[in-house]
């Protein structure tokens, strides 16, 4: 019996951990479920930095539309570089953006955050709207979310707007600045973001 | 000639330049990157060396003397809101800032405190910059200004008029004009400024480091949030341009 129970334990707490990272498909709730548990997973005293950048990887590969994100601050780019080349701009890039991500969300898990509304703006996309509370260092900052819904059964985050200034727009025009410096040459782009994953 | 004089002719031809930009689909180019981006890395040595230690330190003072200085700032700021409300043909945010302006300056013990957003008059800066854009004159080419920042050309032009006409606050201080037995100096005007400057910057202090750290393309991250900022300012929005659509087809 003590074995049956043990083994029947053993499979909750192997579902559960798989499950771990599965929040509302709702965009307000799914929002607020994803943030809650990041900020607590980032301040947990019990977790090493490697295991909080884990979690963060994890959480961000199965919510955040990467692959879209890379192609969208490529720019016009992307229609006409080569597909290895492509391929190998959406490697680094994934790597790029997992750093930058755990970086940034470092730098805020000690804050308190709200979800405030969700706005449905067309089938594609609803903008759930939050902030996150003052602190020494900062006022308030509202923080709005471009989730994609055009699966409804699993919403993805494409882009932060941090008091109405885009993310992915600002990376965008920066990876646009480095290409009009280097000709359009993609591998300049590629270059430099292993630079910066390696740092 | 008269600084007058000399102020006007700058001021047409950089307006006449701006006025030019219109017809560019892109409003963020340009003017002389490699001279902006020296001057930026200037910028960020001064920030390094002066401001963010200063801001630091500014950080450390009691919540309710930064929550004055800013106040303060704020009302002060409010005078060159007004006339470009005005100007904008916005009668109710103008009377607004006028509200809010009276009601600090008195009740609020010059500023310092408050009580007009409790009152729920909107103070909502402008400044010609914002109202030249809402009458549809394009930024222009972009560039960088010693200690000042990233600017735009109309923002410039806007800067230098608001300045010398429009910002009372200016006329009394910089200028050293007395109006209604009210009277300033240059440093009056440089100490609001600065507090304004490192109240922004102590406000700002994890964005800041954030954004550096997380930049392969500094000078440029920043131009772009310069110019999404002016832009949601001019359009009086928090909402970010959707350019996404053409991904998803």
């Amino acid at each position: 019996m003590k074995k049956l129970s043990l083994i029947l334990f053993s499979i909750i707490l192997i579902f559960k951990s798989a499950h771990a990272t599965n929040y509302s498909t709702d965009p307000e709730l799914f929002v607020s479920e994803l943030v809650n548990d990041a900020i607590s997973k980032l301040s947990d005293k019990n977790l090493n930095e490697q295991e909080k950048a884990i979690f963060i990887e994890k959480v961000a590969l199965e919510n955040v539309d990467i692959n879209a994100l890379g192609l969208y601050t490529l720019g016009e780019l992307r229609k006409t570089a080569k597909k290895s080349s492509l391929d190998k701009y959406q490697k680094v890039f994934e790597k790029y953006f997992l750093k930058s991500l755990t970086s940034r969300l470092t730098d805020y898990s000690s804050n308190k955050f709200e979800v405030i509304s969700a706005e449905k703006k067309s089938s594609n996309y609803t903008i759930v709207k939050s902030r996150i509370a003052q602190s020494d260092n900062q006022p308030e900052i509202k923080i709005d979310w471009r989730i994609y819904t055009k699966n409804q059964d699993k919403p993805l985050i494409r882009d932060l707007i941090v008091e109405g200034l885009s993310l992915a727009r600002t990376q965008k025009e920066e990876f646009a600045s480095i290409l009009n410096s280097n000709d359009n040459d993609i591998n300049i782009l590629i270059s430099k973001l292993e630079e910066f994953v390696t740092n | 000639m008269g600084f007058k004089k000399l102020q006007l002719i700058i001021c047409s031809v950089l307006l006449a330049l701006t006025v030019g930009a219109q017809a560019e689909t892109n409003t963020d180019k340009e003017c002389f990157e490699k001279i902006s981006r020296g001057v930026f890395q200037f910028n960020q040595g001064f920030d390094k060396a002066i401001l963010k230690p200063v801001a630091k330190a500014y950080n450390k003072l009691p919540d309710p003397v930064r929550k004055g200085t800013s106040n303060f700032t704020s009302n002060i700021a409010t005078l060159l809101s007004i006339p470009n409300h005005l100007l904008q043909g916005e009668v109710r945010l103008a009377g607004h800032a006028t509200g809010s302006f009276l009601v600090n300056t008195t009740i609020g013990v010059l500023g310092l405190g408050n009580p007009a957003a409790l009152m729920g008059l909107e103070n909502q800066k402008e400044d010609l910059g914002q109202t030249l854009g809402s009458y549809g004159v394009k930024g222009g080419c972009y560039f960088v200004l010693p200690i000042l920042g990233p600017t735009t050309v109309r923002d410039t032009v806007g800067m230098i008029v608001d300045t010398s006409y429009l910002d009372p606050f200016a006329r009394i201080t910089w200028h050293e004009k007395e109006i209604k037995n009210i009277s300033g100096t240059k440093i009056d005007y440089v100490g609001v400024k600065a507090a304004d400057v490192v109240d922004f910057r102590g406000n700002n202090m994890t964005n800041f480091d954030s954004l550096e750290k997380n930049s392969i393309d500094l000078y440029a991250a920043t131009k772009s949030l310069y110019l999404q900022n002016r832009k949601n300012k001019i359009n009086n929005s928090s909402e970010s341009e959707d350019d996404w659509g053409n991904l998803d087809n």
